[in-house]
């Protein structure tokens, strides 16, 4: 089957991961991911409230307020999941204990920075966990975003123009129309997503990069 | 042992204009309800909050900002509370937001004797303005200040009558270590205990550090409001396709 829009970064950032990872995945696409785990994935997904092995929501008959994530929606335990103090849930996170985390964006740049917290005077809900996924103790850092804004503007920038919420972290950008590799020399296509061309995206994307060598179809 | 139950009112006496105040709600929900309607009806304003998010509207702590009785916020977001955005746009509410992961980790520090921790999160960015920067072994880390606060409002799912808490599954989230950090520690409780009843092994909060239990009087701790809705949305699928 092939995917497309947010199902395919959903799909793709799903390939990331191997059996056992702990994860840490943010609200929206992000989260998705947990539905296309390639066959014989298992994860161990963290709610920064404080669980080791999120499940699937609950049928709403099952729904306990002691049984949350960070959103406030309801979850449930996988067959091995715990609860943890808070505290240690970010012990975690900038410990180095988690392997990978997926995030959405406002704008992220070819130097590996994101802002995704903060439009002055416009935007300020606040940055929750995010600087802490952002802190360097995760080495995989994906961010999984529409490619543009609605306006039409990239989001995938030379610089950043808004707050940061961190500097140099991402490692892995993918979006609906490819997929980019953040490297010290600066962006790596390597993948298109069906129907796109190196040009296509040239023409939608302010930061610039190289193609990759063994550019590949985004799936 | 000392009996730790008190009334309503006898914890609302406890309670002023102008204090520093810690809540452990989660968007609202787990919250000292009780006390929280306490504190609205007796006029308690001036308060400075402090709370990983800013609740709801119509939940918990954020019924404390929507009513104004704000004055400044100490949290990682505010975002699903409209009234506690509106406030700091008007500059009616001074909000300083802290990285989640930091929050705790300064509040911890309040209440375990430490001056401070040494963080990356936030390092490059505008966290790091006004704030001491020290290098340890070749990594530059964000020197952290401690907080506390006058009061900690508690929420937990069992007490026993000398103060030892449990809370349940996720409900843990901010309990312990608020508990660490102020000169008043009060808990509203789902259920009061006789002493010994509680494991053990489950007691988060030891008794010593907790002054004040309140049992609440009406219902358990309420879904929260939004969870309804969605249970509307999914019963209305399930009705579609039946």
């Amino acid at each position: 089957m092939a995917y497309t829009g947010r199902e395919l970064i959903a799909a793709r950032c799903a390939k990331f991961f191997k059996d056992g990872d702990f994860v840490n995945l943010g609200i929206g696409v992000p989260l998705m991911c947990v539905n296309y785990l390639p066959e014989g994935v298992d994860l161990w997904l963290e709610a920064e409230i404080g669980v080791c092995g999120c499940g699937p929501m609950p049928h709403y008959s099952q729904w306990d307020m002691n049984m949350a994530d960070a959103g406030s929606q309801p979850i449930s335990l996988i067959k091995g999941g715990s609860f943890l103090p808070h505290d240690r849930s970010f012990g975690f996170i900038r410990g180095g204990h988690i392997d990978a985390t997926v995030l959405g964006t406002l704008q992220v740049d070819a130097e590996g920075n994101i802002a995704n917290w903060l439009i002055p005077g416009k935007v300020a809900p606040g940055m929750g966990g995010a600087m802490d996924l952002c802190a360097g103790g995760i080495k995989k850092v994906i961010v999984a975003t529409d490619h543009c804004e609605k306006s039409g503007a990239s989001k995938i920038l030379k610089k950043c123009t808004l707050p940061l919420t961190g500097a140099k972290c991402v490692t892995d950008i993918v979006t609906e129309r490819c997929y980019f590799q953040v490297t010290p020399n600066g962006l790596v296509l390597k993948e298109l997503a069906p129907g796109y061309t190196v040009e296509d995206i040239r023409a939608c994307t302010d930061a610039d990069f190289t193609v990759a060598e063994d550019l590949g179809v985004m799936e | 042992m000392k009996n730790k139950v008190f009334t309503l009112e006898e914890v609302l006496d406890k309670l002023h204009d102008g204090q520093s105040v810690m809540f452990t709600d989660l968007h609202g929900g787990l919250a000292a309800d009780e006390i929280i309607d306490g504190m609205l009806a007796k006029g308690v304003k001036d308060l400075t909050a402090i709370g990983v998010s800013s609740g709801r509207h119509n939940m918990g702590m954020g019924k404390l900002i929507a009513d104004h009785r704000v004055k400044k916020l100490l949290t990682t977001h505010i975002g699903l509370n409209k009234a506690s955005i509106e406030q700091m746009f008007a500059g009616e509410l001074e909000v300083e937001f802290i990285p989640q992961g930091t929050f705790a980790e300064r509040i911890r520090c309040g209440g375990f004797g430490l001056g401070g921790c040494l963080t990356r999160s936030g390092l490059g960015t505008q966290m790091q303005e006004g704030k001491q920067i020290v290098n340890v072994d070749g990594l530059d880390y964000i020197l952290e200040k401690p907080i506390r606060a006058d009061v900690a409002l508690l929420h937990a799912t069992k007490a026993d009558k000398a103060g030892n808490l449990y809370c349940a599954g996720t409900s843990h989230l901010c309990v312990d270590y608020m508990a660490m950090a102020a000169d008043l520690v009060i808990a509203e409780v789902e259920e009061l205990v006789e002493i010994g009843e509680l494991d053990p092994e489950k007691v988060i909060v030891q008794a010593p550090v907790v002054d004040m239990v309140y049992v609440r009087q009406g219902e358990k701790a309420p879904l929260w409001k939004s969870w309804a809705s969605q249970i509307a949305k999914i019963q209305e699928k399930e009705a579609a396709q039946a």
